[in-house]
């Protein structure tokens, strides 16, 4: 890969006790390009994003970041004590901001409506909004989203997918995503990893899903069989909070 | 004379009822937001080995004739970070969940305390136990005002200052870490500033209580709030309502005083949970 990256990481590998977690893994992640990790549970996708962000120091191999660089992320949950009185609004306040910029940010991800709504009583697709949104309030060249998509149903996975290009293309900043739902990310991403402990195959979507490695990992049939697992999911959280 | 003296106590009592209510307040807060109830028992546990420490140093080594009550406060404090260093000693190792480390470490430590405060009567000494167990009125003197208040200001001044790190970490400690809030020293300095008010509050509602005095004015204030600033202010306000209410049963009925305020403390937070019943969610 070319030179400039915003963060690269080198052959890394991580081990926690005894266990393998991530083995001699390397990538780049460059301005204005979505690279997107795909893998099963325990693949080490959460890990390596954690890497990336400097949560996790790596057991061997190399990081390195461009100077001053600024990482907007994105968690994969965000579950608040109900007995702390949070609003959508104090929440993106939280990072010294200013109340204006909030208003504009939520505009863009299409979230303004609920700025004075307790983050307790919001949905989880205006949930991942106000993440995103969080992500965005602080400028940055890198956005690490961790399955940016869970719990919102598949009209919202589309349209958040819309926005995470448009933010892409306008923002000019780099991303990098873990997500699990194959069909989506086959359309929007510029680079495709395909994790399971170490990278089995990278490259263009349509590349990857040909890719012998790929089809041994997920089969035509399972890509399925995962995208009507989301969904069960999905369904499950609706009745839960119905 | 009499009268005079009375009033002294009791003027001492309230004083001190409600600097450690003020401090109660925001800290209580951030002890249910972070659900670290257990946490706060564990320490208020330990401070009974910090009360016998305190009176053996005392007893045996005072050559500096340093204040009975200084001592027992900074003894106290001493086995409280003690014990909250051990703790996240123990949490690093990731082989135990925290409550369970935390029910070892508190029964653990206390029956320490209780065997040492044996040893130590066994020695001649007499310690009112109860008092520390449920707090004592007529323990308050003007060395722990002192203490509650100086204490108190550092405690506030720091909280003042930790405020935004330490809601962003309660919200996402992760989150808060890739955007550079340092997230150890945070944590260590919140676990040190309980130590500090579990030291300095012991005298007032008694080590078996003080948790009370922590969780209950601040679940209270959740009732009326929509900000976190909001609901420690009130969590402030609610701890000083509950001292003027237990003073007065326990000046009427006789009762003692710790436990009088941790009922006055209940008793606002059933009404403000009946009372909230009928505002809109």
């Amino acid at each position: 890969m070319q030179s400039n990256y915003l963060v690269r990481v080198k052959n890394i590998s991580v081990q926690f006790q005894y266990n393998i977690v991530l083995e001699n893994v390397s990538l780049d992640v460059q301005q204005n390009k979505i690279i997107t990790l795909i893998g099963p549970n325990g693949a080490g996708k959460s890990t390596l994003v954690k890497i990336v962000l400097g949560l996790i120091m790596p057991n061997s191999g190399k990081i390195l970041r461009q100077k001053n660089i600024i990482i907007g992320y994105m968690p994969q949950h965000l579950h608040i004590n109900p007995i702390l009185p949070l609003t959508v609004e104090r929440f993106l306040t939280l990072g010294d901001i200013k109340k204006d910029k909030i208003k504009s940010i939520l505009d863009e991800v299409g979230a303004s409506k609920i700025l004075k709504t307790p983050l307790q009583h919001v949905s989880g697709g205006e949930m991942q909004r106000v993440l995103l949104a969080r992500a965005l309030l602080r400028e940055p060249d890198l956005l690490v989203l961790d399955e940016p998509i869970q719990g919102v149903d598949v009209a919202g996975q589309y349209e958040l997918y819309d926005l995470i290009n448009h933010i892409n293309q306008e923002k000019q900043c780099g991303i990098l995503m873990v997500s699990h739902d194959l069909h989506i990310v086959m359309a929007t991403t510029d680079y495709v990893i395909c994790l399971n402990k170490k990278i089995c195959c990278s490259g263009h979507p349509t590349t990857v899903s040909q890719h012998p490695d790929y089809l041994a990992l997920f089969g035509s049939k399972a890509a399925q069989d995962l995208a009507i697992y989301t969904h069960h999911h999905y369904q499950n959280n609706q009745q839960i909070s119905a | 004379m009499d009268i005079f003296h009375l009033d002294a106590f009791l003027w001492r009592a309230l004083l001190g009822g409600i600097g450690v209510a003020i401090i109660a307040g925001p800290l209580g807060c951030f002890i249910i937001w972070r659900r670290m109830a257990y946490f706060g028992d564990t320490l208020a546990h330990s401070a009974l080995l910090g009360v016998v420490l305190g009176f053996l140093l005392d007893f045996k080594f005072n050559y500096f004739e340093i204040n009975l009550n200084t001592l027992l406060t900074l003894s106290t404090l001493f086995i409280c970070i003690m014990v909250a260093l051990l703790l996240v000693i123990l949490q690093a190792q990731k082989r135990l969940a925290t409550d369970t480390l935390l029910g070892i470490l508190a029964h653990s430590v206390l029956s320490l305390g209780l065997i040492a405060l044996a040893f130590l009567q066994g020695e001649g000494l007499r310690i009112d136990l109860y008092g520390y167990l449920f707090g004592d009125l007529l323990t308050i003197t003007e060395t722990d005002l002192y203490w509650i208040y100086g204490g108190g200001s550092l405690i506030l001044l720091s909280f003042v200052w930790l405020w935004r790190p330490l809601l962003f970490i309660t919200i996402h400690q992760e989150l808060a870490q890739v955007e550079g809030v340092a997230v150890t020293p945070i944590r260590l300095l919140f676990m040190l500033t309980v130590a500090l008010v579990i030291a300095i509050s012991m005298k007032i509602v008694g080590v078996l209580l003080i948790t009370a005095m922590l969780i209950i004015p601040a679940a209270t204030a959740r009732n009326f709030s929509h900000t976190p600033e909001q609901m420690s202010i009130f969590a402030s306000l609610i701890g000083c309502i509950a001292v003027i209410i237990g003073l007065f049963m326990s000046w009427h009925w006789d009762m003692p005083l710790g436990p009088s305020i941790v009922l006055g403390s209940s008793m606002l937070f059933m009404f403000s949970f009946l009372f909230c019943n009928y505002l809109p969610s």
